[in-house]
């Protein structure tokens, strides 16, 4: 363990939190040239959150502790989920401490307390977001372990740096059970961080609105907590998605040219992302609430085929 | 070598328990003995217990005694072992938080019509027995502590019995008890009669053929699996744990479960001690459906007690799908695999003991302080009882299988078994696996919106009814029982290399095979295979969790002292009142609309006299009609026709008897 490997943990850690409201505004600025609009700046995030981290925080009558507690909970969870996935280079310890099971659990309960804190205040609207929330992630959790678990049986190890090695020594984009994995993986995400179809993240007082149901009684710093940490799952998804599937770039060492080369690749590799999601969201319309199912039932059957399609067809092979 | 001295704490823990039942006699003339006397008994029984088990695992070894007792030419045989150690950790470890919880809970009987000798004598037996059935070391005090088990636990289950559902149920239960008795017995009686001798030691020495070999594990199988609520013979379950008294509820649903779960690893990976994958195949089935349809059903529930009991058919298909994997494996040849399974299931058991002790301890302090169990009717009671809020909270996480609580230590290292499926000869086993991994992350998924639903309902937002708008915090002594085991879920999540250093005697004892690569990094690291293949360090984890989440309201909120109240938002309608809030019922509804097939739901609509509408939702289990209605009739049917004997006539009478003893001498000839 020495201090060069950590400080670089440390600085992939804080490039998480650093980078997510980037990819947000990013997404936004193209959705809003799709739309022949001129829209805000990449940067407007950061200055929503500084606004918001200056505002006074106001809480309902009947909000308890449980209220005031949930944000930091929920956004600890998602960054410490976050950070131990290789953002810009492979070596990283922390993702022997938190294994994909153990980054899937602090999501989990990032989003126990998100629910939880959606049906504190006792609005409808709150009750709805929970119930929502809770109903589509049963769907879409099994699948995102499904998918990783193909990747996980694959490379012999469910610690994620492993994996995203094993991918690069290994050129295995081209095998059936990636190809299954990667799109139920993609359908997984867009189903958990609230994009369309799943969940429009632009609406306010629509019924069938998930997660800004869930924050609408926030404000303040209480807001900008919550909206960080929807962020930051962005950004996680995407980092899982483009380093787990398509690893090349990636630094291999602890070197700073190494670290710096990955930057940038991650960072092109992200902005692409953004640009695939922010066409999708342009093209697609928002599902009806029942009609999510069927999509994550799709996610499930995909990463469960990937995974039988490993497990029949390439270990015996 | 032990143990004496464990066998000394083991044999206290009886004496205590026994004395606890007697004392509770007195209990019918001076009602506080109950709380001053018997039930501090009856904890302290639970300790030794805990210590006599702690001491079997921490030593090793096995220790044996014979009773005076029993018949002329097999007098009752005890033995201690690492295996009948952990599960009297099991057992001492709930019994003594019910046994500090109890005294306040019991003190709203002392002005009751109810009888409370039944209750303290009924529960200090109930103790006994299961402490003997982990001790036994003959099928035939086995057979007899389990039956003092079954017969005191269907006494506790009556205790309310002026409801005529709660009779039913009892009945019910006992019922099925002796079905699943029946079914134990004969599977002894198919070792005994391969290894010459109702004694353990004997049964472990034979060998039996496959043939006969699957016959006593079939059998096996349906009578434990009856007891410990596995689908399709659950429907008993959720129907009986919830209407005893709830510290007798947390004993029924935390412990004695695990009983159940106790005879069936004796009898299948030590008595008869051979793997055959078909074998694993129906366990690791058979579990994986009883986890999936457990949390289905649990999530359709709005009765809090008995969504907990549906829970626990969930959390006993969990412990099944990992000793089903540890059979498949071990079948096959993979011991260090199978190891990790099996390890998991043991896990598994102390940890659903804890939480689902605690989840019933604190469903009963909601009972004591507002009176219901109907969660449609709670709400806000965070604010009204804080510690118990904060304890439940705590079970909520932990049987969601998050982290940093215990119950995610047993999900991930069964996880890390089924991923290690590639290892399987047969395409057909390692395409199972995944499929059973698929359906233990489904549960958990759904496990976890099932207490976001109890816990938003229960515990946050506006009272619902002005009872529980009125509850009190419970005194001191519930607070107790609730926070030892609200403590240990805690400690069980953050350091799982001690404790699965402990547990390790038991695969060591009974399989041959210790999990030493487990715990070999340190403290910190949990490795179940090896470094590189996972590893999971639990303690820095929550370190990280609680000390982020300090830094940051330290940072965020400092120099806030107070924040401001204000009317809720709600998008701004209204002021939302108690009765806008989503029910149970609501937060369940896109579930119940997906999953509908496999519920039977009977829904209407209908409208009153009065011209108003009434909505009327009955969500009721398939088992019903599928397993238990068809046997009903069957057996009724079969009555019909038994009264034709039934003539009056007492000569006709005495032919049939002769007659039978013809038979009878007929085959003895």
């Amino acid at each position: 363990m020495n201090a060069s490997l950590w400080a670089l943990t440390l600085l992939q850690v804080l490039l998480y939190a650093a980078l997510a409201p980037l990819l947000v505004g990013w997404v936004r600025k193209i959705k809003a040239l799709l739309q022949n609009r001129k829209g805000a700046s990449v940067w407007q995030p950061y200055r929503d959150l500084y606004k918001l981290f200056g505002k006074e925080a106001r809480m309902a009558h009947t909000a308890s502790i449980l209220f005031r507690a949930a944000p930091y909970i929920v956004f600890v969870a998602t960054w410490l989920a976050a950070s131990a996935i290789p953002l810009i280079a492979i070596p990283m310890p922390t993702s022997a401490i938190a294994d994909v099971i153990v980054i899937a659990g602090l999501l989990a309960l990032a989003r126990f307390f998100l629910a939880l804190a959606g049906m504190d205040v006792g609005t409808a609207f709150g009750g709805m977001g929970a119930s929502r929330e809770m109903f589509v992630s049963a769907l879409a959790e099994p699948a995102m372990l499904m998918a990783v678990f193909t990747l996980a049986m694959t490379a012999h190890s469910t610690n994620l740096a492993s994996v995203v090695e094993y991918q690069l020594v290994n050129d295995n984009i081209l095998r059936p059970s990636y190809m299954f994995a990667l799109a139920g993986l993609m359908l997984v995400a867009i189903a958990e961080t609230g994009r369309i179809p799943a969940d429009n993240p632009a609406t306010h007082l629509e019924l069938t609105m998930i997660h800004e149901a869930m924050i609408l009684e926030y404000s303040g710093r209480h807001l900008a907590l919550m909206e960080w940490a929807a962020q930051l799952k962005l950004l996680l998804y995407g980092v899982l998605l483009a380093n787990v599937f398509f690893p090349w770039g990636i630094g291999q060492g602890t070197g700073f040219a190494a670290a710096s080369i990955g930057l940038v690749v991650i960072v092109t590799k992200l902005a692409l992302l953004g640009v695939a999601l922010a066409v999708s969201e342009t093209v697609l319309a928002k599902m009806r609430v029942f009609r999510v199912p069927a999509f994550l039932n799709l996610a499930l059957l995909l990463a469960l085929l990937g995974l039988l399609s490993h497990v029949i067809l390439e270990v015996g092979a | 070598m032990i143990s004496v001295d464990a066998l000394w704490w083991a044999g206290l823990a009886i004496a205590l328990a026994l004395a606890s039942a007697a004392l509770s006699l007195l209990t019918a003339s001076v009602p506080r003995l109950l709380r001053v006397l018997v039930m501090p008994l009856f904890a302290l029984s639970a300790l030794s217990a805990l210590i006599a088990g702690l001491l079997a695992l921490i030593n090793g070894g096995v220790a044996v005694a014979e009773l005076p007792f029993g018949l002329p030419w097999l007098h009752w045989q005890v033995r201690l072992d690492a295996l009948a150690g952990f599960f009297l950790c099991v057992i001492g470890v709930v019994s003594f938080a019910v046994g500090l919880y109890a005294p306040g809970y019991v003190r709203g009987f002392e002005q009751g019509r109810d009888p409370l000798p039944v209750l303290g004598g009924f529960g200090g037996l109930f103790l006994t027995g299961m402490l003997l059935v982990v001790l036994a070391a003959d099928a035939f005090l086995f057979m007899v502590a389990w039956e003092l088990m079954s017969l005191s636990s269907y006494f506790l289950v009556a205790f309310h019995h002026d409801h005529a559902a709660n009779r039913r149920a009892a009945f019910l239960y006992l019922l099925m008890a002796h079905i699943g008795g029946l079914a134990i017995l004969l599977g002894f009686g198919v070792m005994a009669s391969v290894g010459g001798s109702f004694a353990f030691d004997a049964m472990r020495e034979a060998q039996l053929p496959f043939g006969w070999a699957s016959v006593a594990f079939a059998l096996a199988f349906i009578g434990f699996g009856m007891k410990a609520g596995l689908v399709p013979l659950h429907a008993w379950l959720p129907e009986a744990h919830p209407v005893a008294p709830s510290h007798i509820s947390a004993l029924m649903s935390g412990v004695m479960l695990k009983v159940a779960v106790y005879g069936f690893i004796r009898v299948v990976f030590d008595l008869l001690g051979q793997f055959h994958w078909q074998w694993g195949v129906a366990v690791l089935i058979i579990g994986s459906i009883s986890a999936l349809m457990g949390v289905l059903y649990a999530l359709m529930q709005h009765d809090l007690k008995r969504l907990l009991a549906y829970h626990s058919v969930e959390n006993i298909g969990i412990i099944f799908i990992g000793l089903g994997l540890a059979m498949l494996f071990y079948a096959s040849g993979h011991t260090v695999i199978g190891t990790v399974a099996f390890v998991a299931a043991l896990y598994h058991t102390i940890n659903h003991a804890l939480f689902k002790g605690l989840l019933f301890l604190g469903a009963g302090a909601i009972l004591h302080s507002a009176n219901e169990r109907d969660l449609d009717k709670m709400g806000g009671l965070l604010r009204r009882m804080p510690w118990t809020g904060l304890f439940f909270l705590i079970g909520c996480i932990s049987i969601s299988a998050l982290p940093p609580f215990n119950g995610f230590i047993s999900e991930w290292l069964t996880f890390q078994s089924a991923l290690q499926a590639w290892q399987l000869e047969s395409g057909v086993l390692r395409s199972l696996v995944p499929i059973a991994a698929a359906m233990l992350a489904l549960t958990g998924a759904l496990a976890a919106a099932c207490f976001v639903k109890v816990y938003g309902v229960a515990f946050l937002g506006q009272a619902r009814s002005r009872h529980v708008r009125r509850a009190r915090p419970v005194p001191l002594s519930m607070r107790a029982g609730q926070g030892v085991l609200a403590l240990l879920c805690l400690l069980l999540g953050v350091l799982p290399t001690v404790f699965i250093g402990l547990i390790n005697a038991v695969p060591q004892q009974v399989l041959g095979h210790g999990l030493v690569q487990a715990t070999a990094q340190g403290w910190l690291w949990l490795t179940p295979v090896s470094p590189q293949t996972a590893s999971y360090g639990a303690p820095l984890v929550a370190i990280a969790l609680f000390v982020a989440v300090g830094l940051g309201l330290w940072l965020v909120g400092r120099g806030v002292r107070r924040v401001r109240r204000c009317d809720a938002w709600d998008c701004g309608f209204a002021p939302p009142s108690a009765a806008m809030q989503y029910t149970a019922t609501a937060f369940a509804q896109p579930i119940r609309r997906v999953f509908g097939l496999l519920f039977h739901i009977d829904e209407r609509v209908e409208p009153q006299q009065n011209g108003h509408l009434r909505h009327s939702l009955q969500v009721s289990d398939r088992a019903w009609g599928l397993f238990y209605t068809p046997v009903v009739r069957a057996v009724e049917k079969t009555a019909r026709q038994v009264i034709r004997l039934q003539s009056g006539n007492v000569r006709v009478y005495l032919g049939w008897t002769l007659g039978t003893l013809l038979v009878l001498l007929w085959i003895m000839a």
